[in-house]
């Protein structure tokens, strides 16, 4: 009896694993087939082959010292500086709002967050070319303080993760801390936040991702301003209708060193990312 | 308020003051610092509406009337812009102007409010907060106002104004045939709306079918990733797999990857000549490249299937989190019932799944009723409809409202469709929050 079900379990444990196998490599293809491509020697978006012809590192080397029309060590200093900003203000601001939500209760309380939740329903890209105007009015188009200032405008919107966390810590804790006389500033900065420290990690990761990945609003304020774009802006240019043949595979050189950290920081994020994600249905 | 009003009619010559000169109340029961900043408040408003604010919203009834002209400079033989209004900004500064306008009457009130308090402080002989006090209790009693109000402050200058301004839009005409300063627009009242639901045949025909192809999209695009994603997660979680941890990293690189990269790359390979095609061709299975990107049918599937590619590996991840966490019990009692493998799976984890998943599903088909990232990448809308008013086959409302600002600049239309799909956005939202209680049980666990 025992030998049967371990036969049968065996067999099941072959099929599993091959079957995850088969999808990982699917799941895998297109970003071996970007790998492939950042080290191919021969230059256009298509081939009429799919094995590389020949290899070379010269698509790396392009990006950093080829700079007269794309000036990609530029773009790369550019995102890390309003990615670092964008890191310190939205998690900063989300905090902060995430924390009187949770904590403090005042008469317009309630008013407040059904406001931000309407407000979080409209889509973003509806207000872009207000922003870019209001922008131009105030003399801060085509900076990178604009994007800055757009990426983390909005963060007082993104509370429900941190606020939902914050909601979990008991507030046993506060109430001893206020009968030892600490005010609601101290028991901010000297409780909940040394109890968060998972979803301080989560906001500023993905505040720091954010303007790694936009492509849009940066299209939109700095308009044809090469030299303040970002990666994400920069290389979508390069593979706009006019420069693709000659830079696909530099683009996927670039991709490939903006993807690395990025792909590091999700996987670090998927661990909070499950906990964020069900966290809102069992814990409210 | 009926408070306000009583203080005010018992109140000294310096309280009833305080209405035409704000902080007077504060200024004489020793608050100086308070009840200067009231006043300096109040200068500083007058300053911006009469030096700034009036210039626009004197207009805001007609959006300006003297476009820019180019007038005939007979001395220089040359022609020279005389400069006339800007709708846009008349609109743009009188939404600013208006909101400082509410900001003003609301510190107003705060000043009268405060005027008549200490008022009564004096009369009883009880004590007067000093500055520094009311500063202390801004970390303490009214931390919350000290936290909020540099969160609200870019949540309004940076959401909130534009939203409203292009509210406003969506009751003009707005588009490419009105950009100001050449051009000016004003206000058309609801000619959006009926254009779309009735009067113009090509906008009405392209609404309901983007608005139809949206839903279809939602439904699938969601559901695909449900099913996939829960399939996946139990066959990784399956106590028989090994290095279930490598697995799920695995399955999460190409989501870590940014879109406009491993979308842009997968749309490039559709093309005739990309890879896929190239690879199909090599195999021999087909002669003539598939047209993956210009046929309605096929680029509808395609768009789907890619969706599959970035979002199971999503939902693999919250299923695997949930599936971590079926609490115990509820497979103790069902082995105590006899229950076998299946039964336990059926009627215990998979219950358990669907029920705490609810509510981010829910979440997730919003948020692919507006995907852009999907469709704008691999198909940029396309294939191109001549019976659709600017869009193409695969477009979702999101993506047609994009291509309407940034392409073709009808920016009233685009607006109009901001919201609509606002409303669409809202129902199912808000359809979530009555069903969840979540909101409602937030103190439950403290």
């Amino acid at each position: 009896m025992k030998k049967h079900v371990n036969k049968r379990n065996l067999r099941t444990s072959i099929g599993l694993h091959t079957l995850l196998t088969a999808l990982s490599v699917l799941w895998m293809l297109p970003v071996f087939w970007l790998l492939l491509s950042s080290f191919r020697k021969e230059p256009g978006a298509y081939t009429p082959y799919l094995w590389p012809k020949g290899f070379t590192f010269d698509n790396y080397t392009r990006l950093f010292t080829d700079t007269r029309l794309f000036n990609f060590p530029r773009w790369f200093m550019n995102t890390l500086f309003v990615a670092i900003c964008c890191c310190v203000l939205t998690t900063i601001l989300t905090l902060m709002v995430a924390y009187v939500y949770s904590r403090l209760r005042f008469k317009s309380r309630k008013a407040i967050m059904n406001i931000s939740l309407i407000l979080g329903m409209f889509p973003g890209f509806m207000s872009m070319i207000a922003i870019y105007h209001f922008m131009k009015a105030i003399g801060l188009d085509q900076t990178l303080l604009a994007l800055i200032l757009v990426y983390s405008g909005g963060a007082a919107l993104n509370y429900y993760i941190a606020k939902g966390f914050f909601d979990t810590i008991p507030k046993a804790l506060d109430e001893a801390a206020t009968l030892d006389g600490a005010s609601k500033n101290t028991i901010f900065w000297r409780i909940i936040l040394p109890n968060s420290k998972p979803i301080v990690v989560n906001t500023a990761i993905n505040a720091f991702i954010a303007p790694w990945v936009d492509f849009i609003f940066v299209s939109v304020i700095m308009k044809d301003n090469y030299n303040n774009y970002t990666v994400a802006k920069g290389l979508y240019t390069m593979v706009d209708k006019a420069n693709i043949y000659h830079y696909y595979t530099v683009f996927c050189a670039g991709s490939v060193i903006v993807a690395i950290p990025i792909v590091l920081l999700f996987i670090r994020l998927q661990k909070y990312y499950v906990a964020g994600v069900t966290g809102g249905a069992t814990k409210g | 308020m009926k408070q306000l009003l009583i203080g005010m009619r018992q109140g000294d010559i310096w309280v009833k003051g305080s209405c035409l000169v704000m902080g007077l109340g504060c200024i004489r029961r020793k608050q100086i610092v308070k009840g200067l900043l009231y006043l300096a408040a109040e200068g500083m408003f007058f300053l911006f509406f009469f030096g700034f604010g009036w210039k626009y919203l004197q207009h805001f009834l007609t959006l300006g009337e003297n476009a820019q002209k180019r007038i005939w400079n007979e001395s220089l033989q040359i022609y020279q812009r005389v400069p006339g209004d800007n709708s846009m900004l008349i609109l743009l500064f009188s939404v600013l102007t208006v909101a400082m306008i509410v900001l003003f009457v609301y510190l107003w009130l705060l000043n009268l409010k405060s005027a008549v308090h200490v008022y009564h402080l004096e009369k009883e002989e009880k004590h007067i907060p000093s500055f520094c006090e009311d500063l202390r209790s801004l970390l303490d009693e009214r931390f919350h106002l000290t936290l909020l109000s540099v969160p609200m402050t870019t949540l309004l200058l940076f959401t909130v104004l534009p939203i409203i301004f292009m509210i406003l839009i969506a009751f003009t005409n707005f588009d490419a045939n009105h950009q100001p300063p050449g051009n000016l627009f004003t206000w058309t009242g609801l000619q959006n709306v009926t254009d779309i639901f009735l009067g113009n045949a090509t906008k009405t025909h392209t609404f309901t079918g983007i608005l139809g192809w949206t839903m279809v999209w939602a439904v699938f695009a969601t559901f695909t990733n449900y099913i996939f994603g829960m399939l996946l997660a139990i066959i990784i979680n399956h106590k028989l797999v090994r290095l279930k941890k490598m697995w799920r990293t695995w399955f999460m690189i190409p989501i870590a990857i940014p879109q406009f990269v491993s979308l842009l790359l997968v749309s490039r390979a559709l093309e005739p000549t990309g890879a896929i095609n190239v690879a199909l061709m090599e195999l021999g299975w087909i002669d003539t490249p598939l047209p993956f990107l210009t046929d309605v049918t096929l680029s509808r599937i395609v768009v789907i299937v890619v969706n599959m590619w970035i979002g199971i590996p999503y939902t693999m991840m919250t299923f695997s989190g949930v599936l971590m966490n079926v609490p115990e019990e509820l497979y103790e009692s069902a082995a105590i019932d006899g229950a076998g493998p299946v039964r336990k799976f059926i009627n215990i984890t998979l219950p358990y799944m669907i029920f705490v998943t609810a509510p981010a599903t829910i979440t997730t088909f919003v948020g692919n009723i507006n995907n852009f990232n999907v469709i704008y990448l691999l198909t940029a809308g396309g294939p191109a409809s001549l019976d659709y008013y600017q869009a193409g086959k695969t477009d979702l409302l999101v993506t047609w409202l994009y291509k309407l600002t940034v392409d073709q600049h009808d920016y009233a239309l685009a607006s109009t469709i901001g919201i609509f799909i606002f409303m669409i956005v809202s129902v199912c939202s808000l359809t979530v929050y009555n069903r969840t209680g979540a909101v409602k049980k937030e103190d439950m666990f403290q």
